[in-house]
């Protein structure tokens, strides 16, 4: 038998690369260097990794070539497994991006008087000698930085892959590190570690969903990548209900990591529990990656089964939008809040992923459904980290003060950081001259035009509901008088400029794109289409 | 001067100034904003009356600018006015000044600045949705209206503001979706006929079929309707106005309220002519019920600002009436209306201020006789109170009359009905009068003193001008005529013949 060597296109992945290098690097600086130097050599070697790697998205991405008559850009590479056309560089820029954000949130070491919010020593039992030892010793953990870095390698593979093996894969790099980072709170640490054992539980569950529906998918097609199981839906009728089956599975593990309903109880535990900084993170990038995975997979391997599963999807982003919407309604913490909130918006971006329409539909510059969502995940994702980065701002003598009862009178109090949040709120709840607005518009069009009129109605009855929720953390935060007889009240803590940073790029980048959206709706149309 | 772009200037100068008000150092205490606030309000006043001295009667869309925004949802940057905006325009800039000289102590200790901030960037939003001839800008700023205005109210106002104001932002946010829902229909629609644009001028030529324009219409309807507002949306208006300081409401009712009959000419008028008359006898027996549900309403209420936010959902039945009569009489008298509403309710709310602020409560069941103690005050209350009552010589007659004639134009009925709303209208006004400004003052009112020359400043010229307009409403007739004319032609409408008495014969049986 003949071994052929693989052909790997190192020019297009190695922003890809860089951050399993750095990731990998980052073990090694853990066994080698001395404790006093670590933290400082593995944020900086974060950074500027995912810095690299940003630089060289952005390089990948203007050397793409241009397929169909500009119809798509980019290429397929490792022997069918891996894509890097115009929407796997889109996404991987606005993780990278997010990563950055969330490296800097990492770093912060002011708010906790001088240690990370992670867990001193993550083995110490909550509560015994172990545990004070190490926060007397003031340890910390800086595994956080390869985990992280991990992490977001599997979010660039997870919108890259072309085939089934590949994505599961990516699913696994991408969720492990994840339920780590989420137990390692400093503070209330036994919520923490329940966060994070229900997240691996819960998400070892939907991948072997997942890895079962791999397998009939198999069963199906004959194959594992896209194109020939795309080929394999056109042509073949038998055996339709394995397809489905298949397909409907393979949805499970996606939706389960996008936190659409009925898959989205995790959602809430985990946001509220993980430390914040990772929940920023984790909110904004698994998002992203997943949603990226979910359009290829949708797009271009189920594309010619279009009728199976958008009425799927139908239903479930309405459910998604009605569960999110109406819970978010009865929270009393803020964690929560943003976490049911979250998931209203995958309710919304599944909305966009429904619309997708065949190229012969759409008019000339038209907004197209792969456009909508993409800027619709950038837009999120700004707000989203901006505003976990402001409840790492709000403490009280337990650190994170996260109850609305503490939340009063912030506005009096802290006007600035308050108005902040107040805007990433609105940016939330689609109110015009805000990013949020033009994302939702986008998704509502396409879901419009296709023909979705009911969840594009669900989406709009949602949206009131929705701007009641946010609207109620504004009244709490400017028109209610902080009482001290509910107990103390929360106050800003000063952040160093790494938080303010992470927070100012995001109200920069909400405003911005709220009001001049066009050059990221242009960059996001010149993506181009999946190449097949 | 063609060129230059008199509309931007129009809005930037109080966005900028509201920015330049929020951000005066507090240090430097609370009288410099204010001044800096009045002057800003002065100097948009002083460039509306530029464009309206530049502004060439009878001639479609003027002064326009026209700039691609977002080109990938088709999205213009695109100003213009013809009558109704420069009317409107107007109203806007003229009352703004005034509640700024009425309201001067209101906010005193409450952070006045962020008062006059507020409400300028409130008439910055509301300059360009007059002036909006896109769509999309429309709605952006038509709903960015809303958080100056939450603000307002929520922040400078009595006790129960919070709710008030939430509720106020609730139904209309809620309102505005649904206008979103249209306004994204709007686009699929125009994608579908060719490339999507959101100008008026490219919308008002795409084929768009029944069902899609209906649906259209009922969306953008909804949404102007919890503006204007239009019976059964208009619960939070009492609400609001009670709770609000009048200056606030004087904005929200008077300029903000008529983006509602605003966008009904405009929009359901202007885009969707068929579903505009498909919907009349809805929208009309909506109107109806506003009127008379308003007014009975405003006879039983015991809080003076209640009362007074009830007499506009009376009135914005008449306007809209007035609209979906669909003649040039009823078109041009809305137009009409929607001005004179604006200044007569303008000076009811400030008098009330005036008179709430002397005597510490609102309720009319506990202030009597203020005409002995101050004559000036119950005097000017007295002819504003005519004013929203319809007496001829003051100007609200001459509009009302119009929608009227409209209205028994469209049907006798409704015109029956309709004229119920002014006898209703002469029993609360007139019996709000009796009973607060003549009897015996009560006790303890020796100290009350009548208007003070500021006071003076801000309503006198809102009196003058009730009366100035009733007597001679012709250059307001003169801009609304042909925007209506125009309108209503595009709408495939025209007047009734007059009846010829020839006719009685074959008529009569």
């Amino acid at each position: 038998m003949d071994f052929v060597k693989p052909t790997i296109e190192y020019s297009q992945l190695w922003p890809m690369l860089v951050v399993y290098g750095v990731a990998c690097a980052g073990v090694v600086i853990e066994a080698f260097v001395p404790r006093a130097l670590r933290f400082g050599v593995q944020t900086v070697l974060a950074a500027l990794g995912l810095v690299v790697a940003l630089g060289g998205t952005i390089w990948v991405g203007s050397n793409l070539d241009e397929l169909g008559g500009g119809v798509a850009r980019g290429a397929i590479d490792v022997e069918g497994t891996i894509v890097v056309d115009g929407p796997t560089v889109f996404l991987w820029g606005i993780i990278l991006v997010f990563a950055i954000g969330g490296v800097l949130l990492f770093a912060e070491r002011r708010l906790e008087g001088g240690v990370s919010a992670f867990a001193g020593q993550a083995a110490a039992l909550p509560g015994t000698e172990a545990e004070r030892l190490a926060s007397t010793r003031g340890l910390e953990h800086t595994e956080v930085y390869p985990l992280m870095m991990f992490a977001v390698g599997g979010m660039m593979l997870f919108p890259a892959a072309n085939d089934l093996l590949t994505l599961f894969v990516a699913l696994e790099v991408l969720s492990l590190p994840l339920y780590l980072l989420c137990g390692l709170a400093r503070r209330r640490r036994l919520l923490s570690q329940e966060a994070a054992l229900k997240y691996f539980l819960l998400g070892a569950f939907s991948s072997a969903f997942f890895a079962y529906g791999v397998a009939l998918v198999y069963g199906f097609a004959g194959s594992m990548g896209f194109a020939e199981i795309n080929e394999a839906v056109r042509n073949d009728t038998d055996n339709g209900v394995l397809l489905l089956i298949g397909l409907g599975m393979v949805s499970v593990g996606l939706l389960f990591k996008v936190g659409a309903a009925p898959f989205h109880s995790w959602t809430p535990d985990v946001y509220q529990g993980a430390p914040t900084p990772v929940t920023a993170f984790m909110a904004a990038g698994t998002k992203i990656a997943a949603f990226g995975a979910m359009l290829r997979l949708y797009y271009v391997a189920f594309g010619s089964d279009r009728w199976s599963w958008q009425p799927m999807l139908w239903v479930i982003a309405i459910l998604t939008m009605v569960v999110g919407a109406v819970l978010a309604v009865v929270q009393t913490d803020m964690k929560r809040l943003l976490a049911y909130s979250s998931v209203a918006h995958t309710g919304f971006l599944l909305t966009g992923v429904l619309g997708v329409q065949q190229a012969s539909e759409l008019s000339d510059g038209q907004v197209t459904s792969l456009q909508a969502v993409l800027f619709y995940l950038a837009t999120y994702g700004f707000a989203i980290i901006g505003a976990f980065a402001v409840v790492t701002l709000v403490r009280d003598s337990g650190g994170e003060a996260t109850t609305f009862a503490r939340w009063q009178g912030l506005g009096r109090r802290s006007p600035l950081v308050a108005g902040l949040f107040a805007f990433f709120l609105l940016s939330m709840a689609g109110i015009p001259l805000t990013a949020g607005f033009v994302g939702k518009w986008a998704v509502f069009t396409v879901a419009l035009s296709a023909g979705a009129w009911p969840v594009v109605i669900a989406a709009i009855v949602c949206s009131i509901i929705a701007v009641f929720f946010y609207v109620r953390v504004i009244v709490l935060m400017f028109f209610v008088d902080g009482d001290a007889a509910d107990g103390e009240l929360a106050v800003v803590t000063r952040p160093s400029l790494l938080t303010s940073g992470t927070i100012l790029v995001g109200v920069a980048a909400t405003l911005v794109l709220g009001i001049v959206p066009g050059p990221v709706l242009d960059l996001a149309a010149n993506a181009g289409q999946f190449v097949r | 001067m063609s060129d230059f772009p008199w509309l931007t200037v129009l809005w930037a100068v109080p966005f900028v100034g509201a920015v330049v008000t929020a951000f005066v150092p507090r240090t430097r205490g609370e009288l410099l904003p204010k001044q800096v606030g009045l002057a800003v309000s002065v100097l948009t006043l002083a460039v509306g009356v530029a464009i309206a001295v530049q502004y060439d009667a009878g001639t479609g869309m003027q002064m326009t600018e026209t700039h691609d925004w977002i080109s990938a949802f088709g999205v213009h940057y695109a100003l213009g006015v013809d009558g109704l905006g420069l009317l409107l325009i107007l109203l806007t800039v003229a009352l703004v000044p005034v509640v700024f000289v009425a309201s001067w102590h209101e906010a005193d200790g409450r952070d006045p600045a962020s008062f006059f901030a507020w409400a300028l960037a409130l008439e910055a939003f509301a300059l360009v949705v007059f002036a909006a001839t896109d769509v999309f800008l429309f709605y952006v700023v038509f709903e960015a209206t809303l958080i100056p205005a939450y603000f307002l109210i929520g922040r400078f106002g009595r006790e129960g503001r919070a709710f008030a104001a939430l509720k106020f932002l609730m139904y209309q946010l809620g309102g505005g979706l649904v206008l979103l829902a249209a306004v994204i229909g709007l686009y699929v629609v125009s994608a579908q006929a060719g490339s999507p644009s959101y100008l008026l001028s490219d919308l008002q030529n795409v084929d768009m079929s029944q069902t899609w324009e209906r649906w259209l219409f009922v969306g953008f309807m909804i949404a102007f309707a919890v503006k204007a507002p239009l019976f059964p949306l208009h619960t939070w208006l009492a609400d609001t106005t009670e709770k609000a300081t009048p200056g606030t409401s004087v904005l929200l009712v008077c300029i903000l309220d008529k983006i509602g009959t605003f966008g009904m000419l405009r929009f359901c008028l202007g885009l969707f002519p068929e579903a505009s008359q498909w919907a009349t006898p809805v929208v009309v027996t909506l109107a109806l019920i506003s009127i008379v549900y308003g007014a009975l309403m405003a006879i039983g209420q015991d809080d003076i600002l209640r009362l007074i936010g009830l007499t506009s959902l009376s009135h914005f039945g008449f306007i809209t009436l007035g609209i979906f009569a669909l003649t040039t009489q009823g078109g041009s008298g809305s137009i009409l209306y929607m001005v004179n509403h604006g200044v007569g309710t303008a000076a009811l709310f400030l008098i009330a201020g005036f008179l709430i602020r002397r005597k510490g409560t609102s309720l009319i069941s506990e202030i009597t006789g203020v005409e002995s103690r101050a004559p000036v005050l119950a005097g000017l209350f007295l002819v504003a109170g005519l004013a929203t009552l319809g007496l001829p010589g003051l100007s609200q007659f001459v509009s009302e009359i119009m929608v009227m004639i409209a209205a028994f134009d469209y049907h006798w009925w409704v015109g029956a009905v309709s004229v119920t709303g002014t006898v209703l209208a002469a029993v609360y006004v007139l019996w709000l009068y009796q009973r607060t400004m003549t009897g015996p003052p009560t006790p303890g009112d020796a100290v009350m003193t009548d208007l003070n020359r500021r006071e003076l400043v801000a309503v006198v010229p809102l009196v003058a001008a009730l009366v100035l307009f009733g007597f001679y409403p012709m250059p307001l007739l003169n801009a609304a005529n042909p925007t209506v004319e125009s309108l209503l032609h595009h709408v495939g409408v025209s007047d009734d013949d007059p009846m010829v008495p020839v006719n009685a014969e074959e008529g009569a049986h």
